[in-house]
């Protein structure tokens, strides 16, 4: 178990590194922060001197080697436009990314695990089409439609929900169930699917001859073996959505973290962007971390075979 | 192969005037898109407490459906049982409601262990877990600890070495064998009148079969238990049954003691199964016996005598379906053959 769980964490450790020279190069490829910092008629000594002062005469792996040994001691750089660390203006926003994806998976599994199980249960009843016709809608709408179309229905027309902003409960609603929309259809085949692999399985069917209530077969014996993919896809979703949730934060002016990159890239401001990038992919990594070693907590074979 | 009298319990009354099973006419329809299969067409059965029938016939001849209609788990939404009862200590289980089914039969008075020990236990659950849930289910459990002290119990009973420490063990770390013995401690749990063990041993090898059958013996001897044993290696049944059934496209052909069934097979089907199974030491001039043909379509069976496209002996009198005709005192067979015989 040791073993297992060091090389996740040095396969990790991996990943990290080469994420952060991948945001280092492409970062730099997008084109010179001293351009848009200075004004356009700003002699050329101000420019070199500007450039000088911020290490970016510097050649490249030399500028990454500085930047590396940095973040080594929690030092990601000023940030060029805000003035202030980098590292702090990131870790302010993580909160609320965090919270709006932890939400948005909330709902997701939440409406896909019954609607799946449902369907697998009932299966060619009208609740299975439900479910079919419900998956392939989620996959249809992308989370920036569903997002806008949320705005106009409840904030503008039925003004029952904020539109944007970061606050209490009622400004998470429609940013997570616009986060958690698409995942729903993905999250709901794939309980249905692995439902209906065990539901045929001998144990379910002894189960069955031996008197367990169907509430306990269903629930209990054949939902905590088909839990195995759900919650390696549940994984994958919640660092996408950690990573991935900038367009709804832009859509819903959501403080997090995404949109601060956005922002960042937008400006050049490298430090910003590196250390925004860089902790989501530490998110990342710590997820599918986490991912495999709940495999052992749900199917013992995995424990031990781990 | 063949149990001598001393080693059969109760082996004087076979068939009890009150049998513990008595299945009668069962029909078993399955509605698919193609048309009505038969699966099960007219079959008589009885089982007497502490008997072991050993219903025996080729995949397809109807005895896992006979066995899914005892325990009313037909698949759905196709399976019906269209006619017959099926009497268990005096209650017919075919009039009795689903939620009865299972809240007082399922488990408690009948049981079953499925084909493959190595899939019939949760890979998820504890041992510990699995073997007492019966209780549970049956409200029978009254406590934690005692659910935990009677799975020690049970495991004991099916002889699995230091029960206490493998309670927390997870099926995946037992071998074929000790799983099939966790199924049967299952399957025991609540004490039922009746087993039904669908080729309980087809996936063990030989030793693990006759330690499986010991474990089936000594598991009567102690309770009474009904057994119905259904395979289709009659060199199994003999090893276990008092009394045998062959089963043939849908309908029983042949049933009797154990004895009779192997000295005196009366119905050519029963005649060609025992040909089939190959004897050790026959030497390689001895090939073995296949029986020539394929079973018929039971969607629209033939209405003579299903075995006769494929019969040896085959008569003119083979268009009418043959009634079963008394070939000994416990001895039948559906087969003009046999009709000189009685």
């Amino acid at each position: 178990m040791v073993g297992f769980v060091g090389k996740r964490v040095l396969h990790g450790l991996v990943s990290i590194v080469g994420a952060s020279i991948l945001i280092f190069v492409i970062s730099r490829l997008s084109g010179d922060p001293i351009v848009l910092m200075l004004p356009v008629e700003a002699p050329p000594h101000v420019i070199e001197a500007m450039r000088r002062n911020l290490g970016l005469d510097l050649p490249l792996w030399r500028q990454y080697l500085i930047f590396a040994g940095h973040a080594l001691t929690g030092d990601f750089g000023m940030s060029y436009r805000w003035q202030t660390p980098a590292l702090d203006l990131v870790l302010d926003r993580l909160p609320a990314t965090i919270e709006l994806a932890v939400a948005g998976l909330v709902f997701s599994v939440c409406l896909a695990v019954p609607l799946g199980v449902l369907s697998a249960v009932h299966r060619g009843s009208w609740i299975d089409t439900v479910g079919k016709g419900f998956a392939m809608l989620g996959q249809a709408m992308p989370g920036f439609w569903v997002g806008l179309l949320l705005i106009l229905v409840f904030s503008i027309r039925l003004n029952w929900l904020p539109a944007f902003g970061h606050g209490g409960i009622s400004h998470l609603i429609m940013p997570a169930i616009a986060l958690g929309w698409y995942p729903v259809a993905a999250q709901t085949r794939i309980v249905r699917s692995a439902m209906l692999d065990v539901l045929e399985s001998d144990y379910i069917r002894m189960g069955r001859a031996l008197g367990a209530p169907e509430r306990v077969l269903v629930w209990k014996y054949a939902f905590r073996n088909a839990a195995v993919p759900l919650v390696t896809m549940l994984g994958v979703y919640f660092a996408s959505m950690l990573g991935g949730a900038f367009v709804i934060e832009v859509i819903f002016a959501w403080p997090g973290l995404g949109r601060t990159v956005v922002e960042a890239v937008f400006s050049r401001d490298f430090p910003v962007v590196q250390a925004g990038v860089l902790f989501t992919s530490i998110l990342f990594v710590t997820c599918n971390l986490l991912v495999d070693l709940s495999y052992g907590l749900i199917d013992p074979r995995i424990r031990r075979d781990g | 192969m063949v149990p001598t009298a001393t080693e059969r319990p109760g082996g004087a009354e076979l068939v009890p005037a009150q049998p513990l099973l008595k299945i009668e006419n069962l029909r078993t329809h399955l509605h698919l898109a193609r048309g009505i299969v038969r699966a099960v067409d007219g079959v008589d059965l009885a089982v007497a407490q502490g008997e072991t029938l050993g219903v025996v016939g080729e995949s397809g001849s109807g005895k896992t459906m006979t066995s899914l209609s005892i325990l009313r788990l037909l698949p759905k939404p196709m399976g019906r049982i269209a006619e017959g009862s099926i009497t268990l200590d005096g209650t017919d289980l075919v009039r009795l409601s689903e939620e009865e089914m299972a809240r007082s039969w399922r488990g408690r008075k009948i049981s079953m262990i499925s084909q493959d020990p190595l899939t019939s236990l949760n890979p998820v659950f504890s041992v510990g877990d699995q073997v007492g849930a019966p209780l549970r289910y049956h409200g029978l459990a009254r406590s934690r600890r005692s659910l935990r002290e009677t799975a020690v119990g049970l495991l004991r009973r099916v002889r699995i070495p230091s029960p206490e420490k493998r309670l927390d063990d997870y099926p995946h770390q037992f071998s074929g064998g000790m799983r099939q013995r966790v199924a049967c401690a299952m399957a025991i749990a609540c004490a039922p009148r009746l087993l039904i063990a669908d080729e309980p041993t087809s996936n063990l090898d030989v030793t693990i079969q006759v330690q499986m059958m010991e474990l089936f013996r000594e598991l009567q001897a102690e309770t009474g238990l009904g057994i119905i044993l259904i395979t289709h290696d009659l060199g199994v049944a003999a090893g276990i049954c008092h009394r045998i059934a062959v089963m043939y496209a849908g309908r029983v052909v042949e049933s009797g003691d154990v004895r009779d069934i192997y000295r005196r097979p009366a119905h050519p089907y029963t005649q060609a199964l025992l040909a089939a199974i190959p004897h050790l030491g026959g030497g390689r001039r001895k090939r073995l016996q296949a029986i020539p043909g394929m079973p018929p379509s039971l969607i629209d069976p033939p209405t003579g005598c299903r075995f006769a496209p494929r019969c040896p002996h085959r008569m003119p009198r083979c268009a009418d379906y043959p009634p079963s005709f008394q070939v000994g005192p416990t001895h039948k067979a559906a087969c003009w053959l046999a009709e000189a015989g009685a």
